[in-house]
């Protein structure tokens, strides 16, 4: 499972982070719009239950672990399961950007990706989440009309089909049936 | 633009690269270098695969561009100042007790972290006793960064990383602005030594006090980065050190037995005796 955010979307993600079923078996990646080149405490800020880690170059992706985008690295997710750091140009005025995120996990995992995107003032993320489709994962945004800052939701509602717009409640609800589901 | 790369057609490509022109990507990680090719065919208005392998066979200038569009070029002066800052207090004070002392920037990009280094160098009072031996496996990086020219754009951000990593003098004074540049101080491009080296098909060259290789590894698979780290080991002194990028770790290294941390969170090591 991955998520993007960027403006607007830490109440969300705080939220998430609270109302997540525990267990919950499988890897979680977040990629969040933020400052470069200052001390960040964004990984301790979401860590309410659990730790949340900033994965180093060739970590392995863990099931049940939660791993946020460091600071300044594009994070990339390769075909044996490990992360890959890039410090290439930004893309979409965004280091880390959604949209690498996002394809990567899409051409490493195809059908087993979960996608969500949140609140956000760009469009990075819908390229991404598109491609997510695609593959035949599945795609989840962050509904418009309940999000801070629509931009970015509505980009990946406008860009492809095939994308549901849930509002944060049915997120978690969505969560905790696959979660449900996972355990039989 | 070609939307996606098999793995065969990928493997492929970097076979015919390597045969072709002697640049070896085979170990370097895949997501990212996928990503940059499928980038590139967007650039060079390339619709098929067939027509990318067809024109990297038969033209060279074309591979002379690409490498230049799927390696990544980017850096800033002063990234990750408590990086810098480290090597200030840490780092520093030891390799002033070498007489000569003998510092290796590989992967340097267009430059921008090694005139970083010679700044600190010259605050300590140490940059006449360094030799700096900058590379880059990329011939025109190196003229860039042999040049010292940095987009003016970008100092605000490079003047505040460097107060942020202990820089205590006036940023300005190390560079002069002509219209929209600023040109690093020649006098502190006075021991540095820009050459081209592969790190994936070159060999020891010298041996070193200091070696930076920062974000260079993230391109590497773990393979190569053993290979490599093997390579930083033979040209280290024992007892010298050897700085990675922020997010890169030796943890997974087969070598790292050999090194000993001096900084965790900013990794630095030091190879053991």
């Amino acid at each position: 499972m991955i998520i993007g955010g960027s403006a607007g979307s830490m109440p969300v993600l705080v939220e998430l982070m609270n109302q997540l079923p525990s267990p919950f078996n499988v890897p979680i990646v977040m990629v969040i719009h933020r400052l470069k080149n200052v001390e960040s405490e964004l990984d301790k800020l979401l860590s309410v239950h659990q730790t949340i880690v900033e994965p180093e170059d060739k970590a392995p992706l863990l099931p049940g672990n939660i791993y946020l985008a460091p600071q300044n690295y594009h994070l990339l997710v390769e075909e044996d399961s490990t992360f890959s750091l890039d410090y290439s140009e930004p893309l979409n005025y965004s280091r880390p950007a959604i949209d690498m995120s996002f394809s990567s996990a899409a051409t490493a995992f195809g059908p087993e990706v979960l996608g969500i995107l949140l609140s956000g003032a760009n469009n990075d993320g819908a390229a991404g989440l598109c491609r997510i489709v695609s593959k035949g994962g599945t795609g989840i945004v962050q509904d418009p009309a309940t999000a801070l800052f629509a931009m970015m939701p509505q980009a990946a509602l406008d860009r492809c089909t095939g994308i549901a717009a849930m509002t944060v409640e049915q997120i978690i609800a969505y969560l905790k049936n696959i979660s449900i589901a996972n355990k039989r | 633009m070609v939307e996606d790369i098999s793995n065969n057609d990928f493997t492929e490509l970097v076979k015919i690269i390597q045969q072709r022109y002697g640049y070896d990507f085979t170990d370097y990680a895949p997501a990212s270098l996928k990503r940059r090719f499928i980038r590139f065919t967007g650039y060079a208005k390339i619709n098929s695969l067939f027509e990318l392998k067809h024109r990297l066979l038969n033209e060279n200038d074309f591979f002379q561009e690409m490498v230049q569009y799927i390696t990544v070029n980017v850096t800033e002066m002063f990234r990750d100042p408590s990086f810098y800052k480290a090597l200030r207090e840490q780092v520093l004070p030891r390799l002033a007790s070498y007489p000569i002392i003998k510092i290796w920037h590989a992967g340097c990009a267009t430059g921008e972290e090694v005139y970083s280094m010679a700044i600190l160098l010259e605050e300590a009072g140490l940059l006449d006793r360094c030799r700096i031996y900058a590379t880059d496996m990329n011939a025109a990086n190196l003229r860039k960064a042999e040049a010292g020219v940095i987009a003016l754009k970008n100092m605000k951000e490079y003047t505040y990383n460097y107060m942020q990593s202990g820089g205590i003098h006036d940023f300005s004074n190390y560079y002069t602005v002509r219209y929209d540049n600023a040109i690093i101080q020649p006098a502190l491009r006075r021991n540095i030594i820009f050459f081209q080296h592969n790190l994936v098909t070159d060999q020891v060259f010298n041996e070193f006090q200091l070696i930076c290789c920062r974000n260079v590894f993230i391109y590497f698979n773990r393979t190569l980065q053993d290979r490599v780290v093997k390579l930083f080991y033979d040209s280290l002194t024992s007892l010298g050190y050897l700085a990675l990028g922020i997010k890169e770790s030796l943890l997974y290294n087969e070598q790292r037995h050999k090194f000993e941390a001096v900084s965790i969170a900013n990794k630095i090591f030091r190879r053991k005796v």
